[in-house]
């Protein structure tokens, strides 16, 4: 107990939420997990980004003592996870991808419950719940079976168990799923609230969830990270300031080609190009003007977002196959 | 914390509707047959008055009920301590427990007191039914107790099995069947062999029961309930940490 009181004393002077390096775990031989790191700072929510079966659950379950790792280690506010399980999983909140609740409890009861368990002093266990209970939007739910409600308020309670012994670290996989859009909002602004002060990580497999709720972004595929950096360095990535262009009349490629900021002109159909502006250059009006003078007759122009999938093609792809990147 | 698990297992023992029925049946079978034993002893009563040293009514009725009772909890623990786990696993809500700041043993240790916090209703409440006699006449309150403290055991080593049975599995049926296969083997396993010598009467449950049935409280008969107890919920707390490295 002295070992692990002096190790959260040291992680006042460590600001790092979570360190956790080179994780890998497989499952019956087969790698699930290879060679993660993640490093997460106080008021940082990171976005874990992946398709199915990437290995993201798998590592959130290693974050939060579910799951051993094969290999690697895993500090928690610099108290080691695998070294000091019970001192280092007070400053865990994890919200699994099925919420774990007790359908024959009330909300209020189960929310206690929680609170108990996870430490929380006894004199403050009724105010912590209903403070987690009041933030996640279950004001008036309190004295209600959990297994009445609907799905999107059995998530709301996930969350709130997940918050209720104000963790240092919150782990949410997939909050938003199943929710209707208004509930996502809510969700969404609510996480960004939970982040003063903590660090949180959310796992999804929505782009525009990333994109307005975090501030870093880690893509993994196939248990390994083939992308970790900055929201605004992925929406660069993601194509951001190409512009699709529908022609009904087009005027050959080279004429495109030729228009001042153009950097490169992409022929995606006999009428629809995809053209990549030289820098900060903006081409959209000088495209309209040109197209209304010349006769093109245009009838679309848009940005041409990259969807999540051709982001993952392209950065696997740049990853393992770069030979097979021009086929 | 221990405390805290064990009274929401508690809670959620009392809420099903299955506890309900198990502990309905219990006490209706063991009335039937203390009602039963009454009746076969007064009938001979007149007999007893005339042999020197007679058996009384707590040797000739309340210990035999005490024996339908332990075997009545072979059948019905299995039942109630199934869900223990293995519906945790079902529902995902493992989890809730797995991640919080417990250890495996206190989880462990939280469940069985749980279950045994409530298995001790129905012991006592045999006890109490068969210290109704009191009214018609004089009973001996140290073979009762003994008897309690025996079943009282009994249940807990019951309860530790259950439990470890209900930690091999995601299935509650799967898990009762084995355990109930478990205690079943304990119980009659001393049928296997006719020599009082044998080992195998060691590890027999019955044999360890029935010297409390007739008032005698042994330190090795408490040591058995302690080792069997002890033996199950340290397998069990194996088999929850193993979880963890799965796979």
């Amino acid at each position: 107990m002295a070992a692990a009181v002096a190790l959260r004393m040291m992680s006042d002077a460590v600001p790092l939420t979570l360190d956790a390096r080179s994780l890998s775990r497989s499952f019956a031989g087969r790698p699930v997990v290879r060679d993660v790191e993640l490093k997460l700072k106080r008021g940082e929510v990171l976005g874990f980004l992946g398709p199915n079966g990437a290995g993201k659950t798998t590592t959130m379950q290693m974050l939060t003592g579910n799951l051993s790792p094969g290999a690697g280690s895993i500090a928690i506010c610099g108290v080691d996870l695998l070294e000091h399980p019970v001192e280092a999983k007070r400053h865990v909140g994890y919200l699994p991808e099925t919420p774990p609740l007790y359908r024959e409890l009330r909300v209020d009861e189960y929310l206690e419950l929680a609170a108990r368990l996870r430490r929380v002093p006894k004199k403050d266990v009724a105010r912590a719940a209903t403070k987690a209970r009041d933030r996640c939007g279950l004001t008036g739910a309190g004295s209600q079976l959990i297994g009445t409600l609907s799905k999107g308020y059995q998530q709301r309670v996930g969350i709130a168990q997940a918050i209720v012994h104000e963790p240092e670290l919150i782990v949410l996989d997939e909050p938003t799923v199943g929710l209707d859009p208004n509930q996502i909002r809510e969700i969404r602004s609510l996480i960004r609230e939970l982040a003063e002060g903590r660090g949180v990580i959310l796992s999804t497999h929505i782009l525009p969830e990333v994109e307005s709720v975090c501030d870093r972004v880690q893509i993994m595929n196939e248990g390994s990270v083939v992308y970790s950096g900055t929201v605004t360095a992925l929406r660069a990535l993601r194509g951001g300031r190409a512009l699709l262009v529908g022609l009904r009349e087009p005027p050959p490629v080279i004429e495109l080609q030729a228009l001042p900021g153009v950097a490169t002109v992409a022929a995606l159909g006999e009428h629809l190009f995809r053209i990549e502006p030289q820098g900060d250059a903006e081409v959209g009006e000088a495209i309209v003007h040109l197209a209304v003078e010349r006769g093109w007759r245009l009838y679309q122009i848009a940005p041409a977002q990259a969807s999540l999938e051709e982001i993952f093609a392209h950065l696997t792809q740049r990853e393992d196959a770069p030979a097979e990147a021009s086929a | 914390m221990i405390l805290t698990i064990a009274a929401k297992e508690l809670r959620a023992l009392f809420v099903s509707p299955l506890a309900w029925v198990v502990l309905a049946f219990f006490q209706l079978i063991l009335a039937w047959i203390l009602l039963a034993r009454l009746d076969a002893f007064l009938a001979i009563q007149s007999q007893l008055v005339a042999l020197a040293n007679s058996p009384g009514a707590t040797e000739l009725v309340i210990s035999p009920v005490f024996g339908v009772a332990s075997i009545v909890l072979v059948m019905a623990v299995p039942l109630l301590s199934m869900r223990l786990v293995a519906e945790e696993r079902r529902n995902q809500t493992m989890t809730f427990l797995l991640s919080a700041p417990l250890s495996v043993s206190e989880i462990v240790l939280g469940k069985f007191f749980g279950l045994a916090a409530f298995l001790l209703l129905p012991v006592l409440l045999i006890g109490a039914m068969g210290a109704t006699l009191a009214v018609g006449g004089r009973l001996d309150w140290g073979l009762v107790v003994s008897n309690v403290i025996g079943l009282a055991l009994v249940a807990a080593g019951l309860a530790a099995i259950g439990l470890y049975a209900s930690c091999l599995t995601a299935h509650p049926v799967v898990a009762a069947v084995t355990a109930l296969a478990i205690s079943l083997a304990l119980w009659m396993i001393n049928l296997a062999t006719s020599d009082p010598a044998s080992p195998v009467q060691v590890v027999s449950l019955l044999k360890h029961y029935e010297p409390f049935t007739k008032g005698m409280v042994s330190t090795a008969n408490l040591a058995y309930f302690a080792l069997l107890t002890g033996l199950f919920l340290a397998l069990a707390a194996r088999r929850l940490d193993a979880d963890r490295l799965r796979g």
